[in-house]
């Protein structure tokens, strides 16, 4: 083949170049951390026939099959595809959409994580933007998955409430939080919500239900945790709803397309301008919810 | 407040790092009977931020959690049977 090769579509296609000349490191698409056990086999499969037989699993979830050669990548692609696996992405767009286990199987959690990923995943994956933009989901504040090394992250929290008469004053909650938001005072719990961070540790260890949690999303935006390191900083209050949360995403990834330079990253143009601009934008889609 | 609650078994957990401090307590609850209650005497910090949550988990009925006032608390729990 005498062709020329074009390595930047090929980026675009999760196909890293490797030092080995006409070999690439192949990006797969993983939503949230799981993949299935079929898709698993077929992985497996086509690293043994066309790479080295083995894979490398990325630091977000991702995983990639090493010496493909570049010849071969359109027969690997086929093969995957026939085994329900697709290639992820690279270069500046929406990245893989990472999640911890979330609600559906840790006790810890408020959220249900891979829900969102996914719908995240069908909203914004690959969409062209002026650098990478990587969506984080973790399911609590024990922070499992990182919310704010990425560009939105986005962390489980519950908003509390005590329902005195069904509180037997055992003590639990006071300890169980880290936060020393609560005090017990004649039997009754109090909270200082000003210290409240929404973890939900009173809900999940009071025995009788006494605290009653709603879950919401605690989002933070302009995290980078590669050359430079930032941590992504929480603009708003937590959020009840998944329409506000995909309002205030939309807002947050559209004021990222308007104002960046090309090839800056989120937290670059958050810095040349300030982040005036973003609040403004997201206060606006989040209040948008109270209509 | 050292209010003593009537016990059937009592374990001591203030020697045990972690993961044995709930290990311990899981254990000395798996001797007892359904209905028997369990007091657990347990250090501050991680282990009684943690170790009612993880019995609550298991389906058990937490009573009362008790300051020792000397560094340590006294957890009182009644089996549950699953
Ligand atoms: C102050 C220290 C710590 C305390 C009190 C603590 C407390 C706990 C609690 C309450 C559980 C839940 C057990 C259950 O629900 O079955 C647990 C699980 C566990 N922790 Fe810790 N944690 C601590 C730190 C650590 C550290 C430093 C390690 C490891 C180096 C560790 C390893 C584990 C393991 C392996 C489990 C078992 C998880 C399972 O049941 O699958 N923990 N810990
Ligand atoms: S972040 Fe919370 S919900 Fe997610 S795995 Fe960790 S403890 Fe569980
Ligand atoms: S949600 Fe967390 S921080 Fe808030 S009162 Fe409950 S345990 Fe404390
Ligand atoms: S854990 Fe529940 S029952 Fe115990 S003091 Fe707190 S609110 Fe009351």
């Amino acid at each position: 083949m005498a062709e020329k090769i074009d390595y930047k579509a090929l980026k675009a296609g999760g196909f890293m170049s490797q030092k080995q000349k006409g070999y690439g490191s192949l990006r797969l698409a993983v939503v949230g951390g799981n993949l299935d056990a079929n898709a698993i086999k077929t992985v497996a499969e086509v690293a043994e026939k066309y790479g080295h037989g083995y894979i490398h699993m990325t630091s977000r979830q991702g995983i990639e099959i090493p010496f493909i050669h570049v010849n071969d990548l359109e027969k690997v692609k086929e093969e995957l595809k026939a085994g329900g696996v697709y290639t992820g992405v690279c270069g500046p767009r929406v990245r893989t959409i990472t999640a911890c286990q979330g609600s559906e199987i840790c006790p810890s959690g408020c959220i249900d994580t891979y829900t969102l990923a996914q719908e995240l995943n069908d909203r914004y994956f690959g969409r062209e933007l002026p650098h990478k933009f990587k969506f984080g989901v973790t399911g609590c504040q024990n922070n499992c998955l990182k919310a704010e090394e990425n560009d939105v992250g986005i962390k489980g929290g519950m908003t509390v409430e005590y329902k005195e008469e069904d509180c037997i004053s055992c003590g639990v909650c006071v300890k169980a939080c880290r936060e020393q938001a609560l005090t017990m005072k004649d039997g009754k719990v109090e909270i200082d919500t000003t210290k409240c961070n929404n973890c939900a540790r009173c809900v999940k260890s009071c025995p009788t239900d006494a605290w009653v949690g709603t879950p919401g999303y605690i989002v933070s935006f302009g995290g980078t945790f590669g050359n430079k390191i930032y941590k992504a900083e929480q603009l708003l209050p937590i959020i009840r709803d998944k329409e506000t949360l995909f309002r205030v995403t939309d807002a947050a990834i559209d004021y990222f397309e308007a104002n960046a330079k090309p090839s800056e990253r989120f937290r670059a143009t958050l810095t040349r301008l300030g982040d005036d601009g973003l609040r403004t934008a997201v206060e606006a889609a989040y209040q948008d919810s109270t209509k | 407040m050292s209010e003593v609650l009537e016990f059937d078994e009592q374990v001591d957990i203030t020697d045990k790092v972690c993961p044995l401090t709930f290990v311990t307590a899981k254990v000395a609850i798996e001797e007892l009977d359904d209905g028997q209650v369990l007091a657990i005497r347990m250090n501050d910090g991680e282990p009684v931020q943690n170790v009612p949550r993880s019995f609550k988990e298991d389906g058990h009925k937490i009573l009362k959690l008790n300051d020792n006032e000397d560094g340590t608390y006294t957890l009182f729990v009644r089996k549950v049977e699953e």
